[in-house]
């Protein structure tokens, strides 16, 4: 557990009154940009450095500021962390050799480690003479090998080919989660803390924003900050000021079925949607739009094709910024196009000029919850 | 089909260089080719000795052959004795340094100093600071009593140009391995530090394989540097007392310049400096074999 954690150097706040709570067996996700603090918070976790502030709990002991020598810590990096010289078999022994464990104990450990990690043919190899993906894999096992009850994995896939990326994705959390082990995983993709399922934490410049159940979380974040880092692309924004109920976006005009969003109170706010509750479209014009779909055309700038999906970035006209909209399948909309950004309002978050989220949307069609892992 | 043009001007490039290089050492070494397979008796008349020379040499038995067999082998423990030195100190040194901070730059400022001294200004240095009637460290040994003299004792001669060398190179193998470790990523020592891994086991499983390739190149320098040492040990010593500090280079040159024994000299050059070419190779194929295998 962490209890409002912080860690300054200098004036230089780097981790402030971050709290999490971590259970055995659980998978937790720190989902943030670069430099969020991800690494910085693992370290304090793990006892490599010591918070200037807070606590760490572990089962109830008070274990802040205790060396990671005196802790059960594991920890897997972006980079293929080995031992050079030694082969993949004594790379997986290393940490139950300083235990100084008995011989049979460490053989029987390594062989299962091993086996699950699928390295069983590679043990009498060098690092240097392994694939990327069989390298990690030995920083993986020596990870799993040491039993311990807090794993820290700080983007481990993050160098491996994108196949490797998604079998090693599906069998981490099943591997560990055997050994009832604390599992904290950080990222800064927001489909892998989905993938993962498990708890997330959005991270933003050294402050925990949210935490929560990966699914919901993703569906309701709670500010802006954990919306726009839990979105890819990144989330449109659409400012607005809104006086006695009435929304008006940046160029003045009214939002059409501002209505939608609720009760906004009056101020600043601002309009986030992922890329998912805006359509492209044709520009079309004239009237019979449904209201609850306010349409902003513009021009389009970039078309990214992932193959079951493209992304339309489109170039408003009233000068309200690039919108990323989805259209399933591939659209040939090419630069320069004609077209508009249907909002669906109904999936859209208003957030208060605090970046808190301000009007409970309205319920969207009925979905079906999946229970978080 | 093949489209290329064949246009073989593009050799005229290189002519400039291949001039150059003809003046600068194939024809004075092809002079020395010429000497080593000659004799002359003066007036500039040669006549044809064929492998005469180099029998001589390479036959210990004949007082040439004793010399040169005597310098190789002074020279061999030198260089030995010197690398045995320099490079663990130097891994040493490099640990010390500071990674960050202010310290940085002034620390490396001061090791790096006896970089940038001519190599017969150490001499000097040394010379005098030997000296036994001014030296600061021959007076200061004269009178703890310690047997020391340069110009007498060949053990001292030894210590001092042992000592001059370390005192002079000792820093480039630091700032080269001081380079090669702060090339380690960071995430290794955590890792290390997360096993529970004591220091002595960072060293020998993480610094010092990841230095490997840094330590074969500073090995090369400083035994191709020790090999060829000249300017220092001759201001020194001058060679002596005796024959005991005539290095391969300082022998040569007494035979070469004041002896103007030619034809043995020429061979002497030819064979000595296939045996530096000789060492290069090896060095070079090891490091080559060592990139292929691609030590992460």
């Amino acid at each position: 557990m962490l209890d409002r954690i912080g860690l300054k150097r200098g004036d230089e706040v780097h981790i402030a009154d971050a709290s999490l709570e971590l259970h055995a067996g659980s998978m937790n996700v720190l989902l943030g940009p670069t430099l969020s603090g991800k690494t910085t918070l693992m370290r304090l976790m793990a006892g490599l450095d010591r918070p200037t502030s807070g606590r760490l709990v572990e089962d109830g002991r008070d274990v802040t500021g205790l060396g990671v020598k005196h802790r059960s810590v594991a920890m897997v990096y972006q980079q293929f962390v080995n031992y050079p010289t030694l082969s993949v078999y004594e790379n997986i022994a290393s940490p139950l050799r300083v235990q100084g464990l008995p011989k049979a104990e460490i053989e029987s450990r390594v062989a299962r480690a091993a086996k699950l990690m699928r390295l069983e043919p590679m043990l009498k190899r060098t690092p240097a003479q392994l694939s990327g993906g069989q390298q990690q894999r030995t920083a993986l096992a020596r990870a799993l090998v040491k039993q311990a009850k807090l794993v820290l994995l700080d983007e481990p896939l993050a160098n491996l080919d994108y196949k490797l990326r998604e079998e090693l994705r599906e069998e981490l959390p099943r591997i560990f989660a055997e050994t009832g082990a604390i599992l904290v995983y950080a990222t800064t993709e927001p489909a892998e803390a989905l993938l993962l399922r498990g708890s997330t934490a959005t991270l933003r410049e050294g402050r925990i924003t949210q935490v929560g159940p990966s699914a919901a979380l993703y569906r309701e974040p709670g500010n802006l900050d954990a919306a726009r880092v839990f979105s890819d692309p990144p989330l449109n924004e659409l400012a607005l000021t809104v006086s006695n109920g009435v929304a008006a976006l940046a160029d003045g005009s009214r939002l059409p079925g501002d209505g939608a969003l609720g009760a906004l109170p009056d101020g600043a706010a601002t309009l986030g949607f992922r890329a998912d509750a805006a359509a492209a479209a044709v520009a079309v014009g004239g009237d019979g739009r449904d209201p609850s779909h306010p349409a902003f055309p513009g021009t389009v700038a970039v078309t990214e094709i992932s193959g079951s999906e493209s992304f339309v970035h489109i170039a408003t006209d009233a000068g309200l910024g690039t919108l990323v909209c989805l259209v399933e399948g591939v659209h040939a909309f090419e630069p320069g196009d004609r077209a508009e950004a249907r909002l669906d309002l109904a999936r859209a978050f208003a957030f208060g000029a605090d970046g808190r989220r301000i009007a409970a949307r309205p319920a969207a069609a009925p979905r079906r919850e999946p229970v978080p892992a | 089909m093949d489209s290329r043009v064949w246009d073989n001007r593009a050799w005229l490039f290189v002519v400039p260089v291949m001039a150059f290089v003809l003046f600068s050492s194939l024809i004075p070494m092809m002079t020395v080719v010429n000497y080593s397979f000659q004799d002359s008796m003066g007036q500039n008349s040669f006549f044809w000795n064929g492998p005469g020379w180099f029998q001589n040499l390479l036959d210990p038995t004949t007082a040439v052959g004793a010399r040169f067999q005597g310098a190789l082998l002074r020279n061999f423990a030198f260089s030995f004795t010197v690398l045995a030195i320099e490079i663990p100190l130097g891994i040493a040194v490099a640990l010390c340094i500071p990674k960050s901070g202010w310290r940085v730059g002034a620390v490396l400022v001061a090791i790096a100093l006896p970089l940038l001294i001519p190599y017969n200004v150490v001499g000097t240095i040394w010379q005098l600071f030997s000296r036994t009637d001014i030296g600061l460290l021959g007076v200061a040994l004269g009178r703890s009593g310690v047997p020391f003299n340069v110009t007498q004792n060949a053990g001292s001669a030894w210590a001092v140009i042992v000592l001059m060398d370390v005192w002079h190179w000792t820093s480039m193998v630091a700032l080269l391995c001081y380079a090669g470790l702060k090339a380690i990523p960071d995430a290794y020592y955590q890792a290390a530090r997360i096993d529970g891994a004591n220091r002595w086991s960072v060293f020998r499983n993480i610094e010092l394989p990841k230095l490997r390739k840094v330590l074969v190149i500073a090995m090369l320098l400083r035994f191709m540097g020790s090999f060829m040492i000249y300017t220092e040990p001759f201001t020194v010593t001058g060679g002596g007392p005796g024959e005991d500090t005539s290095f391969l280079s300082i022998d040569l040159v007494k035979m070469a310049l004041g002896q103007v024994d030619l034809g043995n000299a020429a061979a002497y050059s030819l064979v000595y400096n296939l045996i530096t070419l000789t060492v290069c190779w090896m060095f070079f194929t090891y490091t080559t074999h060592a990139d292929s295998k691609d030590v992460a």
